[in-house]
């Protein structure tokens, strides 16, 4: 997708000065290095430094999680160390809130930075992995990385994949029903891996969120890691682009570089524009790396990819905008922040065996057969 | 007197009207056919959707998650199968979120035989369903219990399967549904959709009231006192004339409607068969892992030392389907003489 230059906002970013089509790790040197920092500077440098923070937050904490199922702290380990420079730009430009006024988050289960954005503390995660009685999200019950947090609107995350996305076009739906009464109405976001797009729901959702003249509110995304656990991308999809998908439905599709946060921010930005003005789906692609593999089942170890932050460390340090020590600092703050939150929820109590019938019904209303 | 499909439709009207309810939607349910059994004719918020279950299923769910109210509907229960998962997974939104989404949704669908309607428009659902945690399960037998049962399904907080029994669904009742109007004719003109061109016509729909079937209770429609027969839906019908015909040969058999599947009505089976001592449970989805069976289980537990036989469970045969001929049909789910037969065995045990 070509862009034109725009002036340099925040929130508002405007255009950038580069054609957004590349793919994961190709255009880290030469030219197109030269066109980043051009376009790192119609960022606002705050914005900038923040999503780095974030970024490495969000890492800091997946390591921190691996870390706690390696010990025997957890029963399972899934998350999103490589998805940083896509999830965090994301969280920074969801409007957030609860209720169709705001924006949905259908998210899959590589969530993490897009949480650490919009504010998730990290014990929170922790709580999760470690299956606490704490455990907002779940109350102990689910995998790590299945956040729910319904004053943001994010919908609770489930392992079937790729559900999210035919169950965003309801939430659409309700968006699109405000929206035709001049309410104030977000839109619905959708995450999830390029392997899942094989499943229906993938087509269900553009299907629907396309009907002439029904047209909804859905922001697809798709984070194309190039990996389905053990099984690659190219053995499996004929298609060049998950994305080129979206063409036969007359839906705007984008393919972009997710390993870059600027490009990342701007694809996403633009992509929330033209969804709120026009009420109409986008389809976007973003290619990422996977870092631990697909989850603690195959190891959880570092594997070979780009590592988006370490990219990224080095383009801000090249462009003088920190200094390596910053970053080694940023590094052990958030360190030191995982170490003490999984500490402190070692501490806490565990779910008890009588809250399996908690929230069968509303209000915990009797589903106990033998108590009928 | 309304037939179950115009209660149905009243239901839903009263639910788009007064309870809030956005979107009653499927297959073919909104104009200008307004559902294939004319159950959401006239309906303001009915529109069709494409032909794609699962795209139906999930659409309700994400309503349900934002706050929105809708009743959604599967043409027929033979094409639910494909959605199993994400009826499992609406079920379970309130336990895996630690009760913080619930599931406000009602999920419609013709089940059973007994319209010729061949392999893939006769199939059961409701041992499916009760293997659905999470979800309510109703199937009406009448159309003033369909009128309350929906009410009850749309104000619950909680997914709720409302299971019709296809075969009753042009079966008129024989109790008044608040504010219907006396004569059929005249409810026939104000609702009933004309045969033809329908683009200009609107319903003009009698000032239906509120009216609730709580979900949970059962009803007896029999009374008796040598055996108790608990069954729902369609078969309603057929065991109460069973039992009529058997009261004349001096068996007097009492029948439950149990009318929520999931949560039942145990202290209604328990007092009949405490008084009864016998029991048969009568259904038409297939005889293996039937929920009969359940219920068969649980009178073993509890109440065992007070039968005088052994519970029995009437089911459809475990067959693939049901074959098209009436022999094949016949022969496969249960029909009055099987019910009769039924109960006559296990009046002739002896304890």
């Amino acid at each position: 997708m070509a862009r034109t230059v725009g002036k340099a906002v925040g929130k508002s970013p405007g255009k950038l000065p580069i054609k957004a089509s590349g793919r994961s790790g190709k255009k880290a040197s030469g030219k197109a290095a030269g066109a980043r920092d051009r376009a790192l500077g119609l960022l606002d440098k705050k914005l900038v430094l923040n999503m780095l923070d974030l970024m490495v937050k969000s890492r800091a904490l997946e390591e921190r999680l691996i870390k706690v199922y390696k010990t025997g702290d957890a029963y399972f380990w899934i998350g999103a160390p490589g998805e940083e420079a896509f999830g965090v730009p994301l969280g920074l430009l969801v409007d957030k809130g609860h209720g169709p006024a705001h924006d949905f988050l259908h998210l899959h289960y590589r969530g993490t930075p897009t949480l650490v954005a919009m504010g998730m503390p990290m014990i929170d995660s922790i709580r999760l992995i470690m299956n606490r009685a704490t455990d907002s999200s779940t109350g102990g019950r689910n995998f790590a990385n299945h956040y729910c947090f319904p004053k943001w609107n994010v919908v609770p995350v489930g392992s079937p994949i790729e559900v999210q996305y035919s169950m965003a076009v309801g939430t659409a739906m309700a968006q699109r029903r405000r929206k035709m009464k001049k309410e104030k109405a977000g839109v619905s976001i959708v995450t999830g891996g390029d392997a899942g797009s094989a499943e229906g729901d993938f087509a269900s959702c553009m299907i629907w969120s396309s009907r002439p003249g029904a047209e909804l509110p859905v922001y697809m995304t798709v984070q194309n890691n190039k990996w389905g656990i053990s099984t690659n991308y190219d053995s499996q999809h004929g298609e060049k682009h998950v994305s080129d998908r979206g063409k036969a439905f007359g839906i705007r599709t984008n393919v972009v570089d997710g390993n870059d946060p600027i490009e990342s921010y701007f694809a996403i930005s633009q992509d929330l524009e033209y969804i709120r003005k026009n009420t109409k789906p986008v389809l976007t692609e973003f290619m990422v790396s996977r870092l631990y593999g697909h989850s603690s089942a195959s190891g959880a170890n570092r594997e070979n990819g780009e590592c988006p932050i370490e990219r990224f460390e080095k383009r801000l340090v090249d462009s003088k905008y920190i200094t390596t020590g910053f970053v080694k600092e940023l590094w052990q703050q958030y360190d030191d922040e995982s170490r003490d939150a999984a500490e402190k929820v070692r501490a806490e109590g565990v779910p008890t065996a009588e809250s399996v019938w908690d929230h069968i019904y509303v209000g915990s209303e009797n589903a106990d057969w033998r108590k009928f | 007197m309304a037939n179950m499909a115009q209660a149905i439709r009243m239901a839903l009207h009263y639910g788009e009207s007064k309870l809030g309810v956005t979107d009653i939607f499927g297959e073919d349910v909104g104009a200008p056919l307004g559902g294939v059994f004319t159950a959401t004719q006239g309906l303001k918020t009915a529109w069709n959707s494409p032909l794609d279950e699962r795209g139906i299923v999930s659409t309700a769910i994400g309503l349900g998650l934002a706050g929105d109210r809708c009743v959604a509907e599967i043409q027929f229960c033979d094409y639910i199968f494909n959605t199993i998962d994400l009826l499992k997974m609406a079920g379970n939104t309130l336990w895996c979120s630690n009760g913080q989404y619930n599931m406000p949704i009602v999920l419609m669908t013709p089940v059973g035989a007994g319209i010729r309607g061949s392999v893939y428009h006769s199939h059961s659902f409701d041992a499916w369903a009760t293997r659905l945690p999470g979800w309510k399960v109703v199937m009406p037998s009448t159309p003033l219990d369909a009128y309350g049962l929906m009410i009850s399904a749309i104000k619950d907080p909680n997914p709720v399967l409302f299971l019709k029994p296809k075969a009753l669904m042009r079966i008129k009742g024989e109790e008044l549904i608040p504010g219907e109007p006396l004569e059929e004719k005249e409810l026939k003109a104000m609702i009933d959709a004309p045969i033809g061109d329908r683009s200009k016509w609107k319903p003009r729909w009698p000032a239906v009231g509120e009216f609730e079937i709580p979900i949970g209770k059962g009803k007896i429609t029999r009374e008796g006192n040598d055996i108790t027969v608990v069954t729902y839906g369609r078969h309603v019908l057929m065991c109460n004339k069973v039992a009529d015909d058997l009261a004349t040969a001096g068996i007097s058999a009492e029948v439950i409607d149990l009318r929520s599947l999931y949560p039942y009505d145990w202290s209604m089976i328990r007092e009949s068969v405490r008084k009864t001592g016998r029991v048969l449970f009568v259904n038409e989805d297939t005889e293996v892992t039937n929920f009969g069976e359940h219920l068969a289980y649980r009178v073993t537990q509890e109440l065992f030392y007070e039968l005088l036989a052994r519970p029995r469970v009437l089911a459809g045969k475990n067959l693939p389907g049901i074959g098209l001929h009436p022999n094949l049909e016949e022969a496969s789910v249960p029909h009055g003489h099987d019910i009769e037969v039924a109960i006559q065995e296990v009046m002739a045990e002896v304890p």
